[in-house]
Parts: C-alpha cells; structure tokens; sequence
C-alpha cells in the first residue's frame, strides 16, 4: 500500500493558517478590549435547548445525546425530554436567585413545541441563540447549499417569532458545520457562531457573504465533557471551573480581559443531585472580584465596540 | 513479509545493571517536551489512518488543535519559564513556516528542536523509502534554517513508523528516537550502520494519554507526574534515569489545567539530585559515557555477537 508522490506537496504550508477563514493570532497579540464597569473576566452562561426525535436519520452521524437504543429509545427520549421541561427550570431558577443574566442557544423545534418555555426565558431577561432545528438536522457537507440555507432560514424565523427579534448568534448542531455553513449564516444575518474552540476571545471569521465573529465557546469546560465524558465528579467539575477562572482572572492583571465560557446543558447539569455544583460554581465566581455575567449578544456587543469589523 | 519482533534492540532486564550517573550526581535526567503540532483540515489521504474522527470538516477537532499554538502554548510556556524547564520541541517542522512566532520564542528561551514530521497529519505508513528520506531531509533543512539547529532527535509524525525508520534516522546522524517506550533508560537501538539511542519518553505520563485516554483530572495528572517522579528518583540512586514529561498545549495549556502541572513540574525542580535538561544532552552525555559500556553489557548478557550492534 504505498502512497502517491504527491502525498508529499504541501501546497498550504506558508505563513498563517492552512485555509482563509481566519487570520493567525497568538494570544500575545490580542487586541486591547475592555468590559463594562472595569470588570476582567467576562462569565458567559450557554445553555444549550436540544430536541432529540425518537426516530433520527443519524446523517452524518448521531448528535451526542441522540437515540441510542432500538427504537422506540423511550429511555433517552425521556431522558432528553427532562431537560426541557424540569432541569431548565431548575438553571432559571437559579439564575433568578443569584440575578445572573445566560445565553440560551435553542433548537427551533424546541421554541415551537414549548412555547411557554420560550417566554420564560425572554421573561428572565436571558439572550437567545439560534441552535439550528433539531438534533437530527446537522449542517454537513452532504447537504445543498440550499437545503442548508433553508434550515438556517427556517431556524431563524421561527426564534424571531417567539422572540420579537431575528438572532445575532448561531450554535450549530452538535457544533458540525459544512464548509458553506458560516457564508451562509453571514448571508441571513448573523453576526457571530459559536462553533470553533480554539481561541478564548472572540476573531473575525471571512466568508464570501460578509465577515463573522467566531466566539469562544469552551468544549474543555462543558458539563457533556467533564461529567459525561470524562466520568468527573460533581466536586470536580467544581474545581475545573473555579480553578479556570482563577487563571483568567491572575492572567487578567497583566495581559488583559478575559471570558470564561461556560456550556450548560439542562438534562446534564440540572439533574436534582447536580444542580447543588452548578449553584456552587455560580456563588463562587459571583463572589470573586470583577466579574461580568453577560449573555453572548452583549459580550460581542462589549468587543465590536474595540474591534469594529474589518470591511471587505 | 512482517516480522514477530521489531529486532530494534536485546532484552536487558531491569536488575544489576551497570551504574549510571548523570552530571553533577543526578539520580534522573529530566526533560520536558512540549509537541508542538499543526494538524491541516485537509489533509491528503493515507489508507492506513483517518486524520479526523468527523466527516470533513471537522472544524470541532481541527480547532481544539489550533487551541494549543493560539492560546495553550504560552501558557504552557509560561510555565516552564517560571521552574526554569527549557523545552526539548517534537516539532511539526511546517510550524517553521506557518507560526514562526513560536519557533522565535523558543529559540530564545535556548529550546532544543527536533522533528516530529512534517504535519501531524502525514501519516508514515506506507512510504517508500524515497518518500522517508524525504521528510527526513525536508525536517533537517527547515530546523537548521529556522532555528540554527541540526536535529539530534525524532519522533514519528502522530507516532507511524516504517520498518526502515530507525536506519535511516542513525544514517542521516539522528541521535536518538523517542517512538520506543520499553524503558527507563536509553538504551542502544540496532541500526543498519552509525549509531541511534532510545531515548525515554512516555505515553503513560503524557497528557495526551492522561487527559483523553484515562480521562483525568487536572489534579490527577499531577498526582501521576509526581509519582512517576517519585519511583524514578528513588531507582535513579542505583542507576541513573530518565523522565520526561511529553505535552501538548491543546490539552495542559487550558486554564483550568496549567495550575496543578505547574505544582508538579515545581514539584520535581525542587528536588536536589535532579539535571534538568533537554534530550539532546542527555544523549550527548550517554554517547560520551555510557553506550560503550551499556552496549557491552546488553551483549555480555545476552551472549549475543557484537555484529548485531555496529
């Protein structure tokens, strides 16, 4: 099995990166920002509101949280199910306690099958994302340029019915894009994604439509990863947040403003014997000194206004 | 024709072996080694390995790659500045032209560099031999040009091997390779013709293996560097040893994990009989010191011929 001699060209090896979506920038570089009230750290709260069908297609592959058993999978439909009605009331509630404003990035078919939902989160004064249609609709390569058009249109349309306004960010499902994905979100208006995890403060991102902002969204620190994927303890997960934000706010005093991401998902972290650890990690950072709990739309807000975009 | 046994080297048992000691009566060579790695979203395709575990393209993975030089790498830096650990690279040696920032800051710093291969995405399975001369040469050339350097050592790029590495890494004048992991200490490797070392690196202590294969903690990765540290030293007063720690920014260089590996990275600079170092002079001091008489003792005890070792 031998390879062919052009295994060995290297046509993108020059400065930069090996594509043109975004320039290279060492944290070093980073330009000067600053937050509302002199505040250093920047707390971004995400939950993210998933819809599981009971009958996936599973194209390209299943979402993690999908379906896993022969169907009918009552057991994970169920299961996902708890999130969106008892363990996202939980987070609300506690959001509400503590007075902390939270992105929550929506799936549309959950804005549509749970409407009152929905108005409880405009209510508690949170943002919202547009997280795609469902869990079985995945942006990927094997799509139309059309077809993934009309599921971000779709998407949009039916969070601004609820919401009053079209949304600013977008999460991709199980964070998977295709290659035409952020042109197409530039196209319909959107003004920053979520679904790169390779920098701690927001970039601009190019397309042929208009240039993004790709925002930091942390996968290290998510609940799915720590508790789930990695086996952590409630306890532990504590520790990895608390101990990441004493980093940013120590690395704060001599390099600049930071943003601690912080990906919640109901059915994970909202279960009756974890929603202590997440009330936990909240009280802690709210006591420590010069933090800004924001929702993603004014956190991008607070950086344009540094870092107005570059025209094309 | 496979074989059953790489016949890379003899078996020489950890017992009674001939004392080695390190400079200034150093029970273990420390050394640590950041991989510092550029993974391409498109790649060229080897039958052999997948480059991303998503369809194409993986923007997910390739991201929490580019995470380490954007944002896990200074502070893995930082790190290391602050316990007075020089980094011994395992280089994407293309980093050379796409992030020449971080090679400047390294050289600096007085960082050694060997190769790790072009890409971490050019897998070695499968290449004929014109084809490993290839990035052999291509990883000599753009080191010495980069850095200065002429690299001593080599760690297969994402760790793909051919049958004819080693041979063609001790004739092009490497020293020593990091893809063997059957022991403690360097040991002679059979080559067709020079002379080619093991060098003790690890995929037990890595935070690759740590972080996605154990799923640990930030806090159990450091109890683990200090244990490891603890058997290592208290061996290293009967025959010298080596410890090195390998890593990637992507995973230690997170802020919720650079606090418990800096306490154990001081953990360890704070001992006494400890020579914190780089690679290439711990192979130095080895080829000076001890392959000869190591040589002469793995023969002695296997009753082997020395034809086996040139």
């Amino acid at each position: 099995m031998t390879l062919p001699d052009d295994y060995l060209v290297y046509p993108k090896r020059r400065y930069g990166m090996d594509h043109d979506w975004y320039d290279w920038r060492g944290q070093p570089d980073l330009p000067p920002i600053a937050w509302p009230n002199g505040a250093a750290v920047a707390v971004w709260l995400c939950v993210v509101l998933e819809f599981f069908p009971l009958n996936p297609d599973g194209k390209p592959f299943r979402a993690p949280g999908s379906m896993v058993t022969p169907y009918p999978d009552l057991r994970h439909y169920t299961t996902r199910d708890y999130g969106n009605r008892v363990a996202v009331y939980r987070l609300l509630r506690l959001f509400s306690d503590l007075n902390i404003n939270a992105s929550f990035a929506v799936n549309s078919a959950v804005a549509e099958r749970y409407p009152s939902l929905l108005h409880e989160i405009i209510a508690g004064g949170h943002e919202v994302i547009a997280h795609g249609i469902d869990m079985d609709r995945l942006h990927h390569e094997g799509l139309s340029c059309q077809e993934e058009g009309d599921l971000i249109y779709s998407a949009l349309s039916v969070l601004e019915s609820f919401t009053g306004a079209r949304p600013q960010g977008w999460l991709s499902p199980a964070r998977l894009e295709s290659t035409r994905t952020p042109a197409l979100l530039a196209a319909r208006g959107i003004q920053y994604f979520c679904d790169f995890a390779n920098d701690e403060m927001p970039y601009e991102f190019r397309t042929e439509s208009g240039n993004l902002t790709a925002m930091p969204f942390s996968h290290e620190l998510s609940d799915r990863q720590i508790l789930i994927d990695n086996h952590h303890s409630e306890d532990e997960y504590v520790e990895q947040i608390v101990d990441s934000f004493d980093r940013l706010l120590q690395e704060s005093q001599s390099a600049g403003r930071r943003v601690l991401s912080l990906p919640l998902t109901p059915y994970i972290v909202g279960l009756p014997y974890r929603i202590a650890a997440i009330r936990r990690v909240l009280t802690v950072l709210r006591e420590r000194s010069k933090v800004w709990f924001t929702g993603a739309d004014a956190l991008h807000a607070a950086w344009m206004a540094h870092n107005p975009r570059n025209s094309r | 024709m496979t074989r059953r046994d790489p016949e890379l080297y003899d078996y020489w048992p950890y017992l009674d072996r001939l004392k080695i000691i390190w400079p200034n009566d150093a029970r273990v060579a420390f050394w640590v080694a950041p991989n510092i790695e550029f993974y391409e979203i498109t790649p060229p395709r080897n039958p052999q390995r997948q480059p991303w575990p998503r369809p194409y393209p993986d923007t997910l993975n390739y991201s929490l790659r580019d995470y380490g030089n954007r944002v896990g790498h200074y502070r893995m830096m930082d790190a290391m500045d602050r316990c007075g650990v020089r980094g011994s690279v395992s280089l994407s040696v293309a980093m050379c032209q796409h992030h020449p920032e971080l090679i400047r800051d390294g050289v600096d710093r007085n960082w050694e560099f060997f190769s790790h291969g072009i890409y971490n995405t050019r897998y070695s399975y499968g290449m004929t031999e014109t084809q490993e001369r290839a990035i052999i040469e291509d990883s000599i050339r753009t080191v010495e040009e980069a850095t200065g350097q002429r690299i001593a050592g080599w760690l297969a790029p994402a760790l793909t091997h051919t049958e004819r590495t080693m041979d063609l890494l001790a004739e092009y004048g490497i020293r020593y390779t990091c893809d063997l992991f059957q022991d403690d200490q360097p040991q002679p490797v059979k080559v067709a013709k020079g002379r080619l070392i093991s060098m003790p690196y690890s995929l037990e202590i890595n935070d690759v293996i740590a972080y996605n294969s154990y799923l640990a903690t930030p806090r159990a990765y450091g109890d683990m560097i200090r244990r490891q540290f603890d058997t290592l030293y208290a061996e290293g007063a009967d025959s010298g040893t080596v410890m090195c720690i390998p890593l990637h920014a992507y995973l230690v260089g997170h802020a919720h994990r650079i606090g418990p590996f800096e306490e154990a990275l001081r953990y360890i600079t704070s001992h006494e009989q400890v020579w914190v170092t780089t690679a290439r002079e711990i192979a130095d001091y080895y080829f000076e010191h001890y392959y000869d008489v190591v040589l002469a003792d793995i023969v002695n005890r296997n009753g082997v011929g020395l034809k086996d070792h040139p």
